[in-house]
């Protein structure tokens, strides 16, 4: 199959079994993309299928022939710094797949957030260090000025 | 994770030609119920048909009612203005399903394939005189719901559209268990000329209408109305007495939505 991923033209033929996650991971050795947990819940796998946030984890990567992907390490967005800033990460584990999730909610919601939808937004991502304020407002902050 | 042959027909009698080889063979459309599956060997089919390119996403209106293609994703139920100006209960329960991941990739045709007993859209199809359209014939809703994650899909038969009556009012109160989002119960009530019309998610081994629910509504107290709880499902996230405690409080709430438009 062919796909883009974070603007490079990528061929593979990966096995049917082969989750997105797996795919980005062992065979492109991307792995800013981690795998949390078993059961499609915490969101620490979240990629940008065709612009739209998706868990990897629970995408076939033979499913993805002609996508554009696009995973953490192609991301240079304000919301990275203003993470820090707002100390939205401390282990760092589920940190790219709130950023991912952040950037789709602000491509989806815009000015309109507030941080009562940003929590509801982020109901696909879970975090087991911050207790969710700083990435909360770390989204807040941008999503002002977009 | 499962091993599997993947196929991704783009046109239905590939479709077609690939479900009849084989009773093993599985539909995919969104993956969020499928792949996790796989994933725990839940479920072991020999081949995937992922019906991507040929399934509609299309929404649009047909005399009086809403058709959606089976195709289309909660996020873009959610975000359709169709479907907002004519059945915003439909809006919001769209964009309450799962989280946005799932959004972005769960559909309308495998929520109702599947029939999980806590789905939300089973309780819609039901309340708004919901019409599966298969690649084989139409289904009222009733006859499609057939038991816990069964439905009157035979082998081979892929659901494509489905079609919604457009009611005066609507609205849809959830009990959402805290982590998973899916019903603990769920209640979606629809006003057309002739009556309201009710259909319950959560509580039992599948999504159910109550005429007598909505009498007691109309009657203006659930308080000494019992539900009939044989069916009724009790476990660690709500039992029995919890779980009925809360299928009143979302009949409460949607009658309320409902009478206050």
């Amino acid at each position: 199959m062919k796909l883009t991923v974070n603007g490079q033209a990528v061929r593979a033929t990966p096995p049917a079994r082969m989750l997105l996650s797996e795919f980005l991971r062992e065979e492109l050795r991307l792995t800013g993309t981690h795998v949390g947990c078993d059961t499609s819940q915490c969101g620490a796998c979240t990629v940008h299928l065709n612009g739209e946030a998706v868990k990897s984890c629970s995408v076939l990567a033979v499913a993805c022939d002609g996508a554009e992907l696009r995973t953490i390490e192609g991301v240079e967005h304000r919301l990275q710094e203003a993470m820090i800033r707002h100390h939205g990460l401390q282990c760092g584990f589920c940190t790219a797949g709130v950023i991912m999730a952040g950037l789709d909610m602000i491509r989806r919601h815009g000015t309109a957030l507030d941080r009562t939808l940003i929590r509801t937004e982020l109901e696909g991502n879970i975090c087991r260090c911050t207790g969710y304020h700083g990435m909360v407002e770390a989204i807040y902050e941008v999503s002002r000025d977009v | 994770m499962y091993d599997t042959l993947y196929h991704c027909p783009t046109h239905w009698d590939e479709v077609e030609q690939l479900l009849a080889e084989s009773e093993d063979t599985l539909c995919l459309a969104g993956g969020m119920t499928l792949i996790p599956s796989l994933k725990q060997r839940l479920m072991m089919p020999d081949a995937l048909v992922d019906l991507a390119k040929v399934l509609p996403r299309t929404i649009r209106l047909e005399d009086a009612h809403l058709v959606i293609g089976a195709g289309a994703r909660h996020v873009d139920v959610a975000r359709s203005d169709l479907v907002q100006s004519h059945i915003p209960a439909l809006t919001a329960l769209a964009g309450g399903i799962g989280d946005p991941m799932v959004r972005n990739r769960g559909t309308l045709g495998g929520s109702l394939a599947n029939n999980d007993p806590a789905a939300d859209y089973p309780a819609a199809l039901l309340a708004l005189r919901g019409e599966v359209i298969t690649n084989r014939r139409r289904v009222p809703a009733q006859s499609f719901l057939t038991g816990m994650f069964e439905t009157a899909l035979a082998q081979g038969e892929v659901i494509t559209e489905v079609r919604f009556a457009i009611p005066k009012a609507a609205a849809y109160h959830k009990c959402r268990q805290g982590a998973s989002g899916f019903a603990l119960a769920g209640v979606f009530l629809a006003q057309f000329a002739e009556g309201v019309e009710s259909g319950i998610t959560g509580v039992a081994s599948q999504a159910y209408l109550d005429p007598e629910m909505v009498a007691a509504l109309q009657a203006r107290s659930l308080t000494d109305w019992q539900p009939d709880d044989g069916d009724f499902l009790s476990d660690m996230h709500a039992d029995l007495p919890y779980r009925t405690a809360l299928l009143k409080h979302a009949a409460n709430e949607a009658w309320k939505a409902i009478t206050q438009t």
